[in-house]
Formats: C-alpha cells, structure tokens, sequence
C-alpha cells in the first residue's frame, strides 16, 4: 500500500505545481512507482510542466464520474516509465469533484503506486479540501516572503484541524545572496515562526524557467542547483537521511568572518 | 571592537529589512492565529471566570476580554465587573 502526499501552501504561485513535477519525476527515478494527480480543476498546469499536455484524452472529472476507467485517464511519462500523470479538467470547476470522490480515488490510486502525489490549487477553498480529503501526510510549500509564510501558517492550522498533523515544509526560491546580505528572511527564521519539521530548501534558480520551458523537471538536469535540491528531498521522503543542502558554500569570506566573531544572531 | 567590525561588514541589525519582516511576521500571526480560533478566547474566558471566582464575585455577562493590538505590542486586555469581594477573602484565611 502507497502513501498520498499532498503539496499545498495557501498562497498562489511558490511552487506546488513545480515541487510536485519535481519529486514526482525525482522518485520515479529512484525507482517508485508514482502518480501525480493535478486537483487544479480549470487551471490546468501539471501537464504542461511535465511535457505531456498533448497526450490528455481523460481527466479526474471523468474518472470521478464513472465516464471512463481510472486506468483510461492514467497519462504515462515520456521518460520515465513507472511515473503517471492523472490531469485535472480544465473547463469544469472545483465543485466538480467531492471530497468522497477523492478520498475513494486515493484509496484506489495507492493500492497500485508506492506514491500519489497531489497538487493542491491556491487558496483554501472547496479545491483545497478536495486536495487534502485523501491525503495521509501533508508538505507546505512557501517561499520566504512575509506574505508566503503567513499563508503557510494558515494552511498549516487548517491541515492539523482535518487531522494532517505535523506537516513538513519546503522553503522554495531561497536566495543565499539576499539572505547573506540580511535582506532575507533565513531557513532559521521561518522554521521558529511556523514550528513544522524542514522536509527541504530550494534555491532561485533560472534552470527551473528553462526546464519548464522544456516540459522536462529540473530534478533530471544534474547541472541544476533546484535539481539537485529535489532529487535531495525526493530522497527525504523515502526515510533517506540527508542533510539539508547548506547555504554556507555560497556565503562567501564575509559570513565565514561574522560567523568566526560569533556575531550569527 | 565589535561595533567598529558591524559597521564595515554590514549595517545594523535593526536596518536588515529580513528582520523588518520577522517582526510584521511575528505580530501578524499571532493576530491570525487567535482569529482562526474564536472558542480559543470563548475557552480562555471561561477559565478565567472560574479561577476569578474563586476570589472575587464578578458579573459574568459584563465580562469582556479582547485582544488589543497598540504600538506593536499585542495585550490581552479583559474588563471584569466586580459585584462584591469575598468575606473568604477579606478574612484573609
Ligand atoms: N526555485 C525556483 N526558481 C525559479 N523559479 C521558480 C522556482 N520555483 C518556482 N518557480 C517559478 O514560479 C512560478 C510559479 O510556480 P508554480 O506554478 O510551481 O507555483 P504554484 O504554487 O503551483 O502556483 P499556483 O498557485 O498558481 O498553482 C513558475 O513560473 C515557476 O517556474
Ligand atoms: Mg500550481
């Protein structure tokens, strides 16, 4: 039996869409079996973001519905052969599904995958609960904003009250620069203000626009500094133990220095 | 020494805009997370009215508790109506 992961993160546009891509392919790679489910009904954007945005004949409205078989709508990864997209509708809306539906499609989908994947819309609405409805264990993302970290904050409260306790967290569009220059708030800082467990921390990085260009996740492109942080986290979810990518290698001379005169806080 | 160092290397803390948003951060959930939960402040009132009583004899319904936020400073402020202290008390038993 599988395990539902649910990426969500209360505010728009920090990155669900390209985590989920992300670990999804980074698992798959590791050899798991893995679905990814796009809940975004109307906004469609997983398959765009995987390359497979021609391949789609159903969608979850239909398997929800009983218009085809799950295996029917089930889209198989041009490169990866034991990784799948189930694509959300894109011309209904997010009352399409009930949270019933999709509980009995998370049932169905971990009876045959190691990982079902979810990517939650914004906001905390009807489609947020339809997102969580089925999940076992739940991942915020954020990016470290204040705005970002509020909403997370929100999101976390209303995951714990529907019994998704302890979710862990991926800072997205870190930049060590701006961190280093104190004109952005560090991993420390937004780990004490939301008390939740780090599952990762990924950096800015502008191989992530062109791998989405492409259709083709930064997880694969061994160059890529978000790569490899998700290949990194990918790992995490598995049990592996490994550290957090630390930001130090990039500080420079200066930081060594302030940290030498212990002069961190 | 230190100061002299702080100021080459970088500005004041105070100045670094990541501790601006710590703080609005820190000030602005705490606000949220109170207005998630209104039975949290119907539940601290109760408590209150019960640990209160032990003491004192208030009107429960003229009983008021709300959070203040003045100068960047979050305050539980409560107003308690007293009807009479308790003899108990007074006795100092
Ligand atoms: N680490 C990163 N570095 C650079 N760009 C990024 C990074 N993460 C995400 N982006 C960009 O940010 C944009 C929003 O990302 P994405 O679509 O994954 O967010 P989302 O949370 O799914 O948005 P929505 O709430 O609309 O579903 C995209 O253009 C993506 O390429
Ligand atoms: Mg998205």
């Amino acid at each position: 039996m599988g395990e539902v992961i649910v990426i969500t993160s209360g505010k728009g546009g920090v990155g669900k869409t390209t985590t989920v891509a992300n670990i999804g392919t980074g698992l798959a790679k590791e050899g798991y079996s893995v679905v990814l489910v796009d809940t975004d009904i109307g906004l469609r954007n997983l398959d765009v973001v995987l390359g497979l945005e021609n391949r789609i004949v159903y969608d979850i409205v239909d398997v929800a519905n009983g218009h085809c078989r799950l295996k029917q709508a089930l889209i198989r990864d041009k490169r990866l052969e034991s990784l799948y997209l189930l694509p959300a509708a894109q011309t209904k809306d997010k009352t399409a599904v009930t949270e019933e539906q999709m509980k009995e499609l998370c049932q169905k989908l971990k009876e045959d995958f190691d990982y079902v994947i979810i990517d939650c819309p914004a906001g905390i609405e009807q489609g947020f609960k339809n997102a969580i409805a089925g999940a076992d264990r739940a991942v915020v993302v954020t990016t470290p904003e204040v705005a970002a970290v509020r909403d997370a904050d929100r999101v976390i409260g209303l995951l714990e009250a529907a019994g998704l306790n302890e979710p862990d967290l991926i800072i997205n569009r870190l930049r060590p620069d701006m961190v280093k220059q104190g004109n952005m708030m560090d991993i420390d800082d937004i780990i004490d203000i939301l008390a939740v467990d780090l599952l990762g921390v990924v950096p800015e990085d502008e191989m992530i626009v062109i791998s989405t260009n492409k259709g083709e996740p930064a997880v694969l492109d061994s160059r890529s500094n978000a790569g490899e942080a998700y290949r990194n986290i990918a790992k995490r979810i598995t049990g592996e133990d490994i550290p957090i990518m630390l930001l130090e290698a990039n500080e420079g001379i200066m930081a060594l220095f302030k940290r030498l005169i212990g002069r961190k806080k | 020494m230190l100061e002299l160092l702080q100021r080459l290397f970088g500005r004041d803390e105070a100045d670094k805009s990541k501790n601006v948003a710590k703080e609005r951060l820190r000030l602005v959930l705490v606000q949220d997370r109170c207005s998630i939960s209104p039975h949290i402040l119907e539940a601290l009132k109760e408590d209150m009215i019960g640990v209160i009583s032990k003491y004192l004899e208030i009107d429960e319904k003229g009983l008021e508790v709300n959070f203040n936020n003045e100068d960047n400073c979050l305050a539980l402020v409560a107003s308690i109506p007293i009807v009479r202290m308790k003899r108990t008390y007074n006795e100092n038993k």
